[in-house]
């Protein structure tokens, strides 16, 4: 009984956390602005879209990978696995929910593209100090 | 994370996460050793991770602590927020040796075990406390906020994984491994926190709720 009240609240609790959590990173990366190059390569024009996230994504694999983004990208990639849930789920019956869900997909796929660009900018000095050497 | 604290000149503020961390290395350097001398199963084995784990779990706990005072600073709250936490650490450690008294073999492992178990999930009750206290008192340092989620995701996984595993002992070799990707969370976590976050960063900590306020 016990044990069974709890794994309910922890549950709960780890959801809240963890929504608010990926909330902080998204919130922290959308004061970065994207350069054009950028842009151009994740296909942002306008603005950034939930579609985009899986594409994004295959370029950051392409790059060098840098550990402290990992944790940021990763917890990301899950958020944005779970809002593919509640958008196939719940939020095909509550279109504020709807609305809402698309919006936050599309701030993952805007943290994707900074961490590309951060990555892209990391690979450059790691080659110009190959080239100074 | 100590080095990126270091290096981002943040060690001394939050002197406690760091030494939790630091010493949360020291005790997997032990356990390793200890597990490629006598083995995974071996009774040594069992009772260091069991003991180093307490031990941990009560740094963290502490640490938390220091994540309160950071938070209720202006207040000069910090004589009241450690003596809650004592007071808090003693009343978790008699409930522990209440429920433990009656089983009399290994009085002590049991205790030690137990009282891990309950500091995860008093430990998550806390960090709900703070974090409802962040937004009602519009904390906005964005590497503090950063730093009590994802110690609430750590402790809410800890809490969550002890709680299945008293619910369904079978599932235990699934859940037990778990605990291992689990506490990479943690360190990574606050790494980001401090290596990309610079401390003068603001957010609105009212927009990062799940129900808007």
């Amino acid at each position: 009984m016990m044990a069974a009240f709890i794994l309910i609240c922890s549950v709960y609790l780890l959801l809240t956390f963890f929504v608010s959590y990926c909330r902080s990173l998204l919130a922290a990366s959308v004061k970065h602005a994207l350069s054009a190059e950028v842009q151009d390569v994740a296909g942002i024009k306008n603005s950034a879209s939930g579609e985009d996230f899986a594409r994004v994504v295959q370029l950051l694999q392409l790059c060098p990978d840098r550990p402290e983004d990992r944790s940021g990208i990763q917890a990301i990639g899950a958020y944005f696995n779970l809002l593919g849930f509640v958008r196939s789920t719940i939020a095909r019956v509550i279109p504020t929910l709807r609305t809402w869900t698309e919006r936050e997909r599309g701030q993952c796929t805007y943290f994707a593209a900074v961490t590309l660009e951060r990555r892209i900018a990391f690979s450059r000095d790691m080659f110009a100090q190959q080239l100074e050497s | 994370m100590v080095v990126c604290a270091l290096k981002k000149r943040a060690f001394r503020r939050y002197l406690l996460l760091n030494l939790y961390m630091a010493t949360a290395v020291v005790s997997e350097l032990g356990r390793f050793k200890i597990l490629a001398e006598y083995g995974f199963s071996s009774r040594q084995y069992q009772y260091f991770y069991y003991y180093s784990d307490a031990i941990l779990t009560i740094f963290l706990y502490f640490a938390l602590s220091t994540l309160y005072a950071h938070v209720f600073s202006e207040m000069n709250a910090e004589r009241y927020v450690k003596m809650g936490t004592l007071l808090l650490l003693a009343g978790t450690a008699l409930f522990t040796y209440a429920v433990v008294e009656q089983s009399t073999a290994k009085l002590v492992t049991h205790f030690v075990v137990e009282l891990s178990q309950n500091l995860y999930f008093v430990g998550l009750v806390l960090t709900y406390v703070l974090w409802a206290a962040i937004l009602k008192l519009r904390e906005t340092r964005t590497r503090l906020i950063q730093l009590v989620l994802s110690l609430g995701v750590y402790f809410s996984l800890f809490a969550a994984n002890y709680a299945i595993r008293n619910l369904y002992p079978p599932l235990s070799s699934v859940f037990v491994p778990l605990v291992q990707v689990f506490g990479l969370f943690l360190p990574l976590a606050w790494a980001y926190a401090f290596w990309r976050l610079p401390e003068d960063a603001r957010l609105v900590p009212a927009r990062l709720a799940v129900i808007p306020r």
